[in-house]
């Protein structure tokens, strides 16, 4: 059976795609930021998982406003990554696994979540960063990718609870998979930011090291802040913190932080990187 | 009852709802057409007809025209799509962040930093 050995929490700032192209990851602005994926490349060399979920939004290259899904996943043999209009690099094509995507999108569907399936999905920074921090030097030909994209652009905009469930269903989905795969899930994006309005500049390190901690043991206790709470404490962007709450919902039993990372200012923004890793509950 | 019932402003910020989407739909259509080269070009070489093209207001093309980013997002622009407009001019987010808070771009960044002590 498909199993999920853990989850990453990222950021997926475009600047640090930029970085990656400028080669300056030692620079010190980005020295500590890069340095702390080293754990992470230790952890996906040891556990060499197979497929990655990868949680993300779309900042305008797929979904315009004409039709705006809350949650759409992804179901195609390749998402290609495409000009998104002010310069960051395109990366190689990230290959799917159209079987284990339909799986999870019928029981998604069974589960009452109303998606949207992507046959084709073109993917933004929100993915390829991600892709590009988990194997540098874009070396992820043997990974196999599922996207799982939650609107994070328009109100109105699920709550973080609705998004932990998303993550649970998906889990349970994975766990029901006769495949022997290995699969890891990735929350990306965030954390505290605001890049719109007077109040841009907006970072919050006493709320993102909060949601980190109460991530790990008790998530279901960040299900007290609406969206409208998230947008006033962590700013316009910090509702990015959904896409975490996905990752961590697919995890079960007993969590078990591995390591973490927070880097403030990165680009507008404070950097979360998280590893964390499950005991589920064995069903019988 | 929705979280967006609650009329009372967040301070310095623009929420992009319904009637944000709906005021800023030709706006931010013209913005992600600049996903493509050609739009871009199409853009440079004269900018007001191609907002035209998309029925900009009278507001927002002279919103574009002076570069004004806090006055797209009060006619409805979502600084995803506005992004491809200024990052096609060459300005990153602390360069917005900048213009958007009448800070130099140093402040603006000195104060990322602060944010972070």
């Amino acid at each position: 059976m498909a199993k999920i050995i853990g989850a990453i929490g990222s950021s997926h700032i475009p600047a640090i795609g930029v970085a990656i192209a400028k080669k300056i990851q030692e620079t010190p602005y980005w020295k500590n930021f890069f340095d702390g994926f080293a754990p992470v490349h230790d952890w996906l060399a040891k556990e060499k998982p197979d497929v990655a979920i990868v949680f993300y939004n779309d900042h305008g290259l797929e979904f315009f406003l004409d039709k705006k899904p809350t949650f759409s996943i992804g179901a195609a043999k390749e998402y290609i990554s495409y000009d998104e209009g002010w310069g960051i690099d395109t990366i190689p094509p990230v290959i799917g696994d159209e079987d284990l995507s339909w799986h999870i999108c019928n029981e998604l569907v069974e589960d009452e979540f109303d998606i949207t399936i992507c046959q084709e999905l073109g993917i933004d920074h929100g993915l390829t960063v991600p892709m590009q921090l988990m194997w540098p030097g874009n070396a992820y030909s043997h990974m196999k990718v599922i996207p799982v994209v939650i609107n994070c652009e328009q109100h109105p905009m699920p709550s973080l609870k609705r998004c932990f469930d998303l993550g649970r269903s998906i889990g349970k989905a994975v766990e029901s998979y006769d495949k022997d795969l290995k699969v890891v899930v990735l929350g990306t994006g965030g954390l505290s930011h605001q890049l719109d309005g007077q109040r841009a500049g907006l970072i919050n390190r006493e709320f993102d090291t909060m949601c980190m901690d109460k991530l790990v043991n008790d998530p279901e206790e960040l299900f007290k802040y609406s969206i409208r709470d998230i947008t006033e404490i962590a700013g316009s962007q910090g509702v990015e913190l959904n896409m975490w709450m996905g990752m961590r919902g697919a995890l079960s039993g007993k969590v078990t932080e591995l390591h973490r990372n927070y880097v403030i200012p990165i680009s507008n923004t404070g950097a979360g990187t998280m590893l964390l890793s499950h005991e589920p509950v064995s069903k019988k | 009852m929705s979280y967006l019932d609650n009329k009372t402003p967040i301070p310095g910020t623009i929420m992009f709802d319904g009637s944000k989407a709906r005021k800023g739909y030709g706006l931010n259509k013209m913005c992600y057409s600049l996903n493509d080269q050609s739009a871009r070009d199409e853009f440079a070489s004269d900018e007001m007809a191609y907002c035209e093209k998309f029925g900009l207001t009278e507001g927002q093309k002279e919103a574009i025209k002076n570069r004004d980013v806090i006055g797209l997002l009060e006619q409805g622009g979502s600084i995803y799509f506005l992004a491809k407009f200024t990052g096609g001019l060459g300005l990153n987010m602390q360069d917005i962040g900048a213009i958007q808070t009448g800070m130099t771009v140093e402040e603006f960044r000195a104060k990322l930093v602060k944010a972070g002590e």
